[in-house]
């Protein structure tokens, strides 16, 4: 019982911990050491050019297949896209610089992770709501699940045990 | 207790219905574009060699078309920039009534531009032709620049900008004959009313909701 009570509880904390993982953790190098200084904008080694393009690109929404990022997708449009990211990452512009170019000519919708502000904040907050409650259901079914199965036939667990010990 | 299930479940399920109903209700192709009200981005663009094919080969001033294009040349009118592709069906559709419009409003300081979105030039030029040619001319657009500037989803899209040079209106689908007087039309209007910036958004919501058809506008 207590067992399957604990691997319940260990595959909520998964799905928690997968759920409440930032969209964009992964490495942000010219976030750290404040890329907005004018001084370091000429000279961006190709690689980190490339990474920060990926990194900038995968936030934002292919405008012609919607549910993909313009990384991902192959569409030419995708494609000029990216090639403007590349462009302004390589001119030493931010991420929210950049993300602000593309906001202000496709609107919000061109982010794929909306800000989290105002009515986007239902997104953020629903899951996680949602996680709770169903972890609450969980555990208060579990709970009676596990009460009841003793309660119901001691003596008949109890007898089978001595049977078989007896055969 | 089950009736204390029964508002559980409900508590649960109206919150769902209703944001379901809500987003059914919407257009999902109706994104609001952040361009109204916004000064229109520049462009200076090559002529699509051949256009326009037909009509008086002369620009506003009388003098000879140039070989590019440029919105600033256009300052203190009203433009009408027309997003097309030769492989957009939709497109066949409005390129009468455009050619219509632009011959129409042609005395009343009225441009209208094609803007050829990712298409090959001989493709767009052929296209233009079979359609019973265009009186206006059509532009390339290399890499899409203008488009992406202008925030285009796809083809068609046709863009209102008025005499202060801010986009006024976004159409998204193709234009009927109604919906460019109507939207020309106010822009006319709307300069004696002193700018038009405001009447943005809210008219492009209208237009986006029923692309193609707009009957219950009339026409004037």
């Amino acid at each position: 019982m207590s067992a399957l009570r604990g691997a319940g509880c260990a595959a909520l904390m998964v799905i928690a911990t997968g759920a409440g993982a930032p969209a964009h953790a992964a490495g942000v190098p010219w976030q750290a050491r404040g890329a907005d200084s004018p001084a370091d904008r000429p000279q961006i080694p190709d690689s980190i050019v490339e990474a920060r393009t990926r990194e900038i690109a995968a936030g934002l929404r292919c405008v012609v297949c919607l549910g993909l990022s313009i990384e991902d997708s192959p569409a030419e449009l995708a494609r000029e896209m990216r090639a403007i990211v590349k462009e302004q990452v390589a001119a030493g512009r931010t991420r929210a610089e950049i993300e602000a170019y593309f906001v202000a000519r496709y609107g919000e919708f061109v982010l794929l992770a909306p800000r989290p502000e105002g009515f986007n904040l239902l997104v953020y907050a629903l899951p996680v709501v949602a996680l709770v409650l169903g972890a609450l259901f969980v555990v208060g079914f579990v709970r009676r699940w596990g009460g009841a199965e003793p309660d119901a036939s001691p003596q008949g667990t109890g007898a089978e045990v001595s049977r078989t010990r007896g055969g | 207790m089950s009736w204390l299930r029964a508002a559980l479940g409900a508590l649960v399920a109206v919150p769902i219905l209703a944001l379901l109903l809500f987003g059914m209700g919407r257009d999902p192709r109706a994104i609001d574009s952040p361009l109204p009200g916004r000064p229109a981005p520049g462009f200076e663009l090559a002529r699509l060699e051949g256009t326009p094919t037909r009509g008086p080969l002369l620009d506003a001033a009388g003098a000879a078309l140039p070989d590019s294009f440029s919105l600033r040349a256009d300052s203190g009118r009203i433009v009408v920039l027309n997003f097309f592709a030769s492989w957009c069906l939709a497109c066949r559709a409005e390129h009468g009534p455009l050619g219509e419009a632009a011959e129409r409003y042609r005395d009343s300081g009225v441009s209208f531009y094609g803007i050829a979105y990712q298409d090959r030039p001989e493709d767009a030029l052929g296209w233009i032709r079979g359609m019973g040619g265009q009186v206006y001319p059509a532009l390339v657009d290399p890499g899409s620049r203008t488009a992406i500037e202008y925030g285009l989803w796809g083809v068609p899209e046709t863009f209102f900008l008025g005499r202060d040079g801010r986009v006024a209106y976004k159409h998204v689908g193709p234009v009927s004959r109604a919906l460019l007087a109507q939207r020309i039309d106010a822009l006319l209007e709307g300069e004696v009313a002193g700018g038009d910036a405001a009447t943005s958004s809210p008219g492009w919501q209208r237009g986006a909701e029923a692309p193609g058809a707009t009957p219950e506008l009339g026409v004037p």
